[in-house]
């Protein structure tokens, strides 16, 4: 074990972790390079470039990157850089091309990154060759799309996707199966939310059950006190119901939800929200027609199947947030040790009714909105969390919670004996140790 | 599901009659909604938000108004795709509700802001209801940092019984689609 892999080892004790790991710019650094140039990393969905030519440009990491469908239909992951001089070459988000032009001397790309033609390409040093696939717009390694969502990885070797994702890719299966005609879509915008805070505190706070009667208590207040009877076009109904669920007691968190972990740092909130209680009722006619959609096309068993399986947020680590049950995924984008940008996207179900994604985006703005009641709660906490950590103080954090209760569970899982049980902390943590230092996601201590 | 006491609602701030009746002494009943009136009204509205007085400005609203903020450049409308804010009345309230908690732990402590209405032009609209496009420069300060919003605000102006209210108000910010730290104090 090197020196640093032995000083990184000491950052994660049981229960605890050190400060450092959420503040020290010297480990996000590590983190860049060990995390997001290694794991399998979420880079988009296939519907966002459902034609040859199609492209979104993001980044895995900080390493610009786009996403382009090539001429033979084949999905790409390429680095977003021109091996000339090094320029950012796609500019835009997202767009259609034929081929990909440098903007400094015109360096021209082929989609899927091999070098299509330089301009005045004469004097150069022997040895110099357009045709070498390494002087190109660097494919990623291994690019692999589970039932469309696309993930790449740094890495040449490692675990498969499915490896790495393990029972994980059910809730990859409940976003798509919840769809009646089997199919989904990105669709409605993006929210790009930011705050001065690291990118570990935002995952850690996807699955965190405890906070909500507290941080949230101003919009649960607010909106137990609404009336009713004041005009709503829909929007604010769905809006005020999430903030009243926000407020149920402890003693609800504590029997009616769970918190399932499982290897590589994944875990899942579930048995939260049912239908019967959010976006649509079971009662509300636009939900009737959906479930009588998703019956005609699925039976009644499957449809019945489907509908019972009640995730909240499903963290695939390290960079992917789902909510299956509302159509939600959120990418976390790490900017600096203190930075992170998050965008959070909605999905259209085909087959299902219009009104029913008009309701997932009014569901979009009160969860995931720049401007709602809610989340501006948890990104304030988040900036507080770094003025925190990043003061002298307390050197340690406490994870503890449940630690002496934890159980195993199926599928290599283990879970808390309640949902307020901090193991999806520890969990992380312990994926976060193995790949900083051991190159894979191997358990460690946190957890056990 | 979990069992908890709802309290009772309390009744929307928009009916307090102080502020009905202060509002209703500035504007005349037999005015027509020109431009001078439109810009005055602006002026009022910006005037409120940056003296936090929310419920008063609540109070300027329709009983089915709206208030709108767009994620996107020329979105077409705020019920196919997200929005950094869109409140319907019901929603309105909630939020104005919610910025007198004092457990509103994103203002805390509470932003500054100043505004400037300007370039303010009638777009359409008669006697009784007007839309009007006016640009806005918001400067909002919170625990050491400086923030700067501009854009372009539409107003649904309608008159009845002499008072101006705003049936529904979009503001395009320029940096819409940018990544942004939360946003709570209305534009």
């Amino acid at each position: 074990m090197s020196n640093v892999d032995a000083e990184l080892d000491r950052l994660i004790a049981p229960g605890r972790v050190h400060r450092h790991i959420y503040s020290d710019p010297a480990i996000f650094e590590l983190e860049m390079d060990r995390i997001f140039g290694a794991a399998w990393i979420y880079v988009g969905h296939e519907s966002q470039i459902k034609n040859p030519g199609d492209y979104f440009a993001t980044r895995m990491g900080r390493k610009p990157v786009v996403l382009v469908r090539d001429e033979q239909g084949a999905v790409r992951v390429i680095h977003n850089q021109c091996a000339h001089r090094g320029a950012l070459v796609v500019a835009t988000d997202q767009g259609k091309a034929a081929e990909f032009i440098c903007c400094y001397h015109g360096w021209t790309y082929h989609l899927d990154g091999r070098i299509k033609a330089v301009p005045l390409n004469h004097g150069y040093p022997q040895g110099f060759d357009p045709k070498n696939p390494k002087m190109a717009m660097l494919p990623l390694p291994r690019v692999k799309s589970y039932r469309g969502f696309v993930f790449a990885s740094e890495a040449s070797d490692g675990p498969s996707l499915e490896e790495w994702l393990g029972h994980m890719t059910t809730s990859l299966d409940d976003m798509i199966d919840r769809a009646p005609d089997g199919e989904i879509e990105v669709a409605g915008g993006v929210f790009k939310h930011a705050y001065d805070g690291n990118w570990k505190v935002y995952f850690e706070n996807l699955c965190d059950a405890a906070h909500p009667l507290f941080t949230h208590r101003s919009s649960i207040d607010a909106a137990l006190q609404q009336s009713d009877d004041v005009h709503s076009d829909g929007a604010g109904e769905i809006a005020i119901r999430q903030m009243r669920q926000n407020g149920a007691p402890y003693s609800f968190w504590e029997s009616q939800v769970g918190i399932w972990t499982y290897p590589n740092g994944h875990s899942y909130l579930g048995d939260y929200h049912d239908d019967a209680k959010l976006v649509a009722a079971l009662k509300d006619p636009v939900f009737r027609e959906y479930i009588a959609a998703l019956e005609r096309k699925k039976g009644k068993a499957e449809a019945k199947r489907i509908l019972e399986v009640r995730r909240w947020n499903s963290n695939i680590y390290p960079n992917v947030s789902l909510m299956s049950q509302f159509q939600q995924l959120r990418v976390v984008h790490p900017i600096a040790v203190n930075r992170t940008v998050v965008h959070a996207y909605s999905f259209r179900l085909k087959g299902a009714p219009d009104q029913m994604f008009r309701n997932t985006i009014s569901f979009a703005n009160i969860v995931n909105g720049t401007g709602s009641l809610v989340l501006t709660d948890d990104l304030e906490i988040y900036n507080r969390l770094d003025m925190g950590m990043s003061s002298k103080g307390s050197e340690w954090l406490q994870v503890g919670r449940g630690y002496q209760s934890d159980v195993p569970d199926a599928h290599g899982g283990r879970r808390g004996k309640n949902s307020t049980s901090e193991v999806y902390i520890r969990n992380m943590l312990d994926a976060w140790l193995g790949l900083m230092t051991k190159g894979h996601a191997a358990p460690a201590r946190a957890a056990s | 599901m979990a069992k908890r006491r709802r309290p009772k609602p309390k009744p929307p701030p928009s009916r307090r009659p102080v502020l009905v009746a202060r509002h209703r002494a500035a504007l005349r009943a037999s005015e027509t909604l020109d431009l001078n009136r439109c810009e005055r009204f602006l002026q009022h509205e910006a005037r409120l938000l940056d003296e936090g007085k929310f419920d008063d400005w609540l109070a300027l609203f329709t009983p089915d108004g709206c208030y709108w903020v767009p994620s996107e450049p020329d979105q077409e409308n705020p019920h196919d795709m997200v929005s950094l804010i869109y409140d319907d009345r019901r929603l309105l309230e909630t939020r104005v509700r919610r910025l007198a908690s004092p457990r509103i732990y994103s203002q805390e402590p509470r932003s500054r802001t100043s505004r400037i209405v300007s370039n303010v032009s009638i777009e359409d609209g008669d006697n009784n209801a007007c839309t009007v496009r006016s640009k806005l420069l918001m400067v909002e300060y919170r625990r050491g940092a400086q923030r700067l919003f501009a854009g372009t605000a539409f107003h649904r102006l309608v008159q009845a019984d002499g008072l101006i209210l705003i049936a529904s108000k979009r503001v395009d910010l320029l940096n819409c689609d940018a990544p942004l730290d939360g946003i709570v104090v209305p534009f």
